[in-house]
């Protein structure tokens, strides 16, 4: 915003240097008029200063613009009206006291054109005008400030407070072992969304914290599960994730119909899928080794005519824990 | 290389605009199948693939996919597009083949991210 001097510098962090950048961003990227005043007290050119005195106390305004047939024809601040009372002329009409042709600013500028102006000018306030001359606002330096902390706070990225608290979840809560359980059913034959649990337990387990690599490996095998519950089920089943800051369990289980052979469905190229699956890019019979290569421990048990559970673990270095604050400083 | 200069590379078409065109790209992979790509590529490279259905960028996602390429000038399908717009990841059509669009990204420097098949686990 405004030039710093050097007595007010301090040393920056980079948080600060980021939040600066953006402000600076916002600058030229917000209008003044999403950030003007809108609701507009006016005063007309033949009022009495009597009359601005009253407007000014009952809407605690400092100043105001004075509109005739509908077009700006001056503004009138505080300071004209503390000129006027020290004459004693309160009867007096606006017109005698107020700013003519006062300088104005565009409803479609950017906002950095307000920063400019009140840096050049001594004014605290500028009459906004749309491209047909007509009053649309008023701007002030509070304006601008509201302006651009509400927008910064707006984009203020939601996915990092998400993650701030989510990676503290563990902390607080004692107990002799606290987990997290997540569920999702999953519908047999719904390619279109197939995919979305995992997507969805891969950003929680960003959330809380853990590395890259755990949420990578994680959702690349709860991903080929899901795509088997969705592919090989009859009935569609259910994912369940368990999560305890040193351990992910994935549980991907069915009603149905269970496989015949568990050693022939894990021998690498073994698949029992037909070509419209293949068209969608699976059924190659990798699934489950993949599944076997992105996890420390997996156990695929399943009997014909009741059903499959495959059960999946990861586990996370003492460094790496999930939900207890370390998250934080991680990158993604 | 960056998503922006790889657009520009292939003559390609940027299909979703909330992708990220900073991202930095550290290598390929070009696959139809899925699960080959699950198993063998590194974080950070860009797909080259055949395939439009959103299991595309599923996949891409669940990889930490920097770009996606759909070659011969394919288009996706809405669900694919919509998906790749919501996740952030760049979804890039381009007028030349695999064969071509692989030789061209390798010749750019671009290295390979595909592992073998005998490489012991995923990361």
């Amino acid at each position: 915003m405004s030039p710093v001097s050097e007595s007010q510098k301090k040393p920056m962090t980079d948080q600060d240097a980021e939040n600066i950048t953006r402000t600076e961003e916002l600058a030229y990227e917000l209008k003044v008029e999403e950030v003007m005043t809108k609701d507009l007290k006016t005063l007309a050119p033949d009022a009495t200063m009597q009359d601005a005195l009253e407007a000014f106390r009952e809407e605690r305004i400092s100043g105001a613009p004075v509109v005739a047939k509908g077009k700006l024809v001056g503004l009138i601040s505080m300071e004209d009206l503390i000129r006027c009372l020290r004459l004693n002329d309160l009867a007096a009409s606006i017109s005698d006291y107020m700013t003519t042709n006062p300088q104005s600013i565009r409803s479609k500028d950017p906002v950095v054109e307000a920063l400019k102006q009140f840096a050049a000018t001594h004014y605290g306030r500028f009459p906004v005008l749309d491209e047909h001359d007509s009053l649309v606002g008023i701007i002030t330096k509070g304006d601008l400030t509201r302006g651009i902390l509400a927008a910064l706070q707006h984009d203020y990225h939601e996915e990092e407070v998400r993650r701030y608290r989510a990676s503290h979840l563990f902390e607080d809560i004692e107990s002799d072992r606290s987990s997290l359980i997540l569920r999702y059913n999953i519908k047999k034959g719904d390619f279109v969304l197939g995919g979305a649990a995992s997507s969805k337990i891969k950003r929680a387990l960003l959330r809380l914290g853990a590395t890259p690599q755990i949420a990578r490996r994680a959702g690349i095998a709860v991903y080929e599960a899901e795509m088997n519950l969705i592919i090989h089920t009859t009935n569609g089943g259910v994912i369940r994730a368990e999560i305890e800051p040193h351990q992910i369990a994935i549980n991907a289980y069915d009603d149905g119909p269970g496989i015949e052979d568990v050693d022939l469905a894990m021998r690498p190229g073994f698949s029992t899928a037909d070509d419209d699956v293949r068209e969608l890019g699976f059924g190659a019979g990798m699934g489950l080794v993949n599944i076997q290569r992105c996890v420390d421990s997996m156990r695929l048990e399943s009997i014909i005519g009741k059903g499959t559970n495959l059960k999946m673990k990861i586990f996370l270095p003492n460094q790496e824990v999930m939900g207890e604050g370390f998250g934080q400083n991680k990158e993604s | 290389m960056n998503v922006k200069e790889l657009v520009t590379l292939i003559d390609g078409t940027l299909l979703n605009p909330s992708a990220n065109l900073m991202r930095e790209i550290r290598g390929g992979c070009g696959a139809d199948l899925m699960s080959d790509v699950l198993a063998s590529i590194q974080p950070e490279a860009v797909l080259l693939t055949g395939l439009c259905n959103p299991q595309v960028v599923r996949t891409a996602q669940m990889a930490d996919v920097a770009a996606i390429i759909l070659v011969r000038g394919k288009v996706p399908a809405r669900e694919t597009l919509e998906l790749a717009e919501k996740e952030h990841i760049a979804l890039i059509s381009s007028p030349f083949g695999m064969f071509a669009l692989c030789g061209k990204l390798y010749q750019a420097g671009l290295p390979s991210l595909e592992r073998s098949v005998n490489s012991p686990a995923c990361d």
